[in-house]
């Protein structure tokens, strides 16, 4: 006897309960109840369960178990993996085929041609000698303790992340910045993607992909950096002064105008501020790849966990804090260029 | 001050005397009709309780609609500076917001050049704000990230010019505000003054026959902003465009107009010439108004002076019209008892007794 059996009865659902009863085999806890009698009926209030799914189904057995639940997930999803599939597959395969070339780019490419060209890149963006001679020390150091091939997988990795970040988010933050509904529709999806916790993205696209596929980790990291680039577009956008708007439309500005010429310029502080904190996130989320098979210092990481090897996982966690320092530095050195050359506040 | 609008002066003229033809109406660009705007929820059902008679304050507490525009009618002509004064809260930068439709009226009309611009397309509207009106905006309102002249050269930018197209004007008008030099800077490196003549300028360059000022010279220490009125005279003078004028300031409003409107609680308390707003208030409103004003300054002879050909011979000496009362009195050295001609143009047109002055300089009470 169970606990919620009286409810069952007084509601008269006692035969719908016992149809499909009796047919599957008896758990061990019944067993369990059956060598101990109807003791266990005669539950104090104190005792009283939760009418949860397991206790209600005790009482009758119609009603599913909580497992049915977490099963049926799994049965639905597989149900439409292959639909699902067959939509994303050719739509992710740019990615894969970007994350191979960017890492083959990268890592085949001799040092001594990546090193200035990267070093090229941030004078570009810069334009500051101090912040190249920066980075010029901390790739050094890295290259110099033998994790430049790691170093470089990784950034392989966020460069391509980082960039479709950009290339979808931008877009999307601006469509939102000019849609109320559309902003109260996607701000619910950023704030899951914000606050699930990485490794539950994988779960699904491990169902998805095969591990040996660069898409898996790509489209992990990229869910889980695009946040801040439109959160922070979409809010660049909405802080533009309303009497520049104003002015103009009363100049008479398109809207297409209106948006290349004055709002994004206007916004673009706050779009590179997402930036940055897209590269900063997908750099965080680079490490949990590597459980998916992203190459780079992650692996050494996990390396350093599983094998309990202390100075592999230090050494490599320190290449990412270093990494880290770098891209953010960088970042932010172009984020401030453009803020002094508009000086808009 | 070469023209004046008869429409508020209560006393019969005779036509062949010679100031006759400066009162000539000029043709109405501008014609506001019955013109009423509600904010809230559901204007048009709140605009029928406004038109059975409900005021402000009844339709807030009855409604929750805030009436921001009531029965406005106002004639802006051609090459006049009409001026619509109001404290903050009284409908006026939400009135001038109406005349290139930054804001839909709830109803009414706004007829531009005859033409209903209420029933225009956005293509129509946005050929209006290109060609026709141009603003110039209390904040400046300025683009941040681009320089002086791509500034100046908004308008003519947004039709499609290119730079080498738009520089030579932009850098006119610049010149022309007294910016010559400052085209490569950018808007934050200017003081607050120096921004709103290139606020000035964008509005000039756009070459459109019509200008909106809201409140352009409030954001201005009073230095600056006499600096200010007197360089919009000067290009009005010289290029008679039709300007809208939004201001809180009397002075301000005295100073610039050539036709005042009054605005209280979004309706228009009173409008005409302002000389004859300041002679002649018709609300206890306008009557504190104009109670602090300096008004030896802001009157003119013509409007305190006896009309009719100057007769008897013991002139102290001739005035002109034009002149304000303030030069008189100091001409006079402080005499009660001088009678002087007055002349426009050279020619005597009527007689300037002191007593009228004094008369003149004690704010009339409004009766009742």
């Amino acid at each position: 006897m169970a606990t919620y059996d009286g409810l069952f009865d007084a509601l008269g659902l006692r035969a719908w309960c016992d149809q499909g009863a009796d047919s599957g085999p008896m758990s061990m806890a019944d067993l369990l109840a059956k060598t101990k009698g109807d003791k266990a009926a005669e539950i104090s209030a104190w005792d009283l369960p939760f009418p949860s799914l397991d206790a209600l189904h005790k009482a009758c057995s119609a009603i599913p178990q909580s497992r049915d639940l977490t099963q049926g997930l799994e049965t639905g999803f597989l149900g439409i993996r292959d639909a699902l599939r067959v939509v994303i597959d050719p739509l992710s395969q740019p990615l894969s085929w970007m994350l191979q070339d960017m890492l083959w780019l990268m890592t085949q490419t001799p040092w001594w041609i990546v090193m200035p060209v990267l070093f090229a890149i941030t004078w570009f963006v810069t334009r500051s000698w101090k912040i190249v001679g920066f980075i010029a020390v901390m790739l050094g150091l890295l290259a110099f303790v033998d994790h430049y091939h790691e170093a470089m997988q990784t950034l392989a990795i966020i460069f391509v992340c980082a960039f479709v970040c950009v290339l979808l988010g931008v877009p999307i933050g601006i469509a939102m910045s000019r849609n109320d509904k559309l902003q109260r529709f996607v701000i619910p999806i950023l704030d899951m993607l914000q606050t699930l916790p990485p490794f539950v993205y994988l779960i699904p696209l491990i169902f998805l992909f095969s591990v040996t596929e660069p898409k898996l980790y790509g489209i992990a990291i990229i869910l889980y950096a695009i946040v801040p680039v439109v959160r922070l577009t979409d809010l660049g956008i909405r802080l533009v002064d309303k009497d520049v708007i104003e002015a103009a439309d009363a100049f008479g500005m398109t809207n297409r105008q209106k948006l290349f010429g004055v709002q994004i310029p206007l916004a673009l502080p706050n779009i590179m501020a997402g930036v940055n904190q897209t590269i900063m996130m997908s750099l965080a989320m680079v490490v949990i790849a590597s459980l998916v098979s992203a190459p780079g210092l992650g692996v050494l990481v996990l390396r350093g966990i599983r094998n309990l090897e202390l100075g592999v996982g230090l050494v490599a966690g320190f290449g990412i804090v270093v990494l880290a320092i770098a891209l953010d530095r960088v970042t932010k050195a172009s984020l401030a260029r453009i803020d002094a050359s508009q000086a808009s506040r | 001050m070469t023209h004046t609008s008869n429409t508020a002066m209560a006393e019969p003229r005779d036509e062949s005397l010679p100031w006759a033809d400066e009162d000539a109406k000029r043709p109405v660009k501008v014609s506001i009709r019955h013109l009423y705007k509600i904010f809230g929820d559901d204007p048009k059902a709140a605009l029928e309780k406004v038109r059975e008679g409900m005021g402000k304050p009844e339709l807030l507490e009855a409604e929750n609609h805030v009436l921001g525009l009531s029965d406005i009618n106002v004639d802006i002509r051609d090459g006049e500076i009409t001026v619509i004064m109001g404290l903050s809260g009284s409908g006026k930068s939400t009135l001038i917001r109406h005349l290139n439709r930054l804001i839909e009226p709830t109803a009414g009309e706004i007829l531009f050049n005859g033409d209903d611009i209420l029933n225009w397309n956005e293509g129509q509207l946005r050929e209006l704000r290109r060609k026709n009106m141009s603003m110039v905006f209390q904040k400046f309102a300025l683009l941040p990230h681009r320089t002086v002249t791509e500034n100046a050269a908004m308008a003519l930018h947004t039709r499609g010019f290119a730079r080498s197209e738009y520089e030579e004007e932009a850098t006119r008008w610049l010149d022309r505000v007294g910016l010559g030099g400052y085209g490569e800077q950018y808007p934050h490196q200017l003081s607050g003054g120096m921004q709103q003549r290139v606020g000035i300028a964008r509005a000039l360059a756009s070459n459109s026959e019509i200008m909106l000022m809201d409140e352009a010279f409030s954001a201005l220490d009073p230095l600056i902003r006499t600096d200010m009125q007197d360089l919009l005279l000067e290009l009005q003078a010289e290029l008679h465009k039709t300007v809208v004028f939004i201001t809180h300031d009397l002075d301000e409003a005295l100073k610039l107009a050539d036709h005042l409107v009054i605005l209280k609680d979004g309706a228009v308390v009173q409008q005409g010439e302002p000389q004859h707003i300041l002679l002649n208030p018709n609300d206890p409103y306008i009557e504190d108004f104009v109670a602090d004003i300096n008004r030896a300054r802001v009157l003119r002879v013509r409007s305190v002076m006896t009309r009719g050909k100057p007769s008897g011979e013991d002139f102290a000496g001739d005035v002109d019209q034009n002149e304000n009362l303030e030069s008189v009195i100091a001409r006079a050295e402080g005499a009660m008892d001088k009678r002087y001609r007055v002349t426009r143009d050279g020619k005597p047109v009527g007689t300037l007794d002191m007593k009228a002055i004094m008369k003149a300089l004690v704010p009339r009470k409004v009766e009742g």
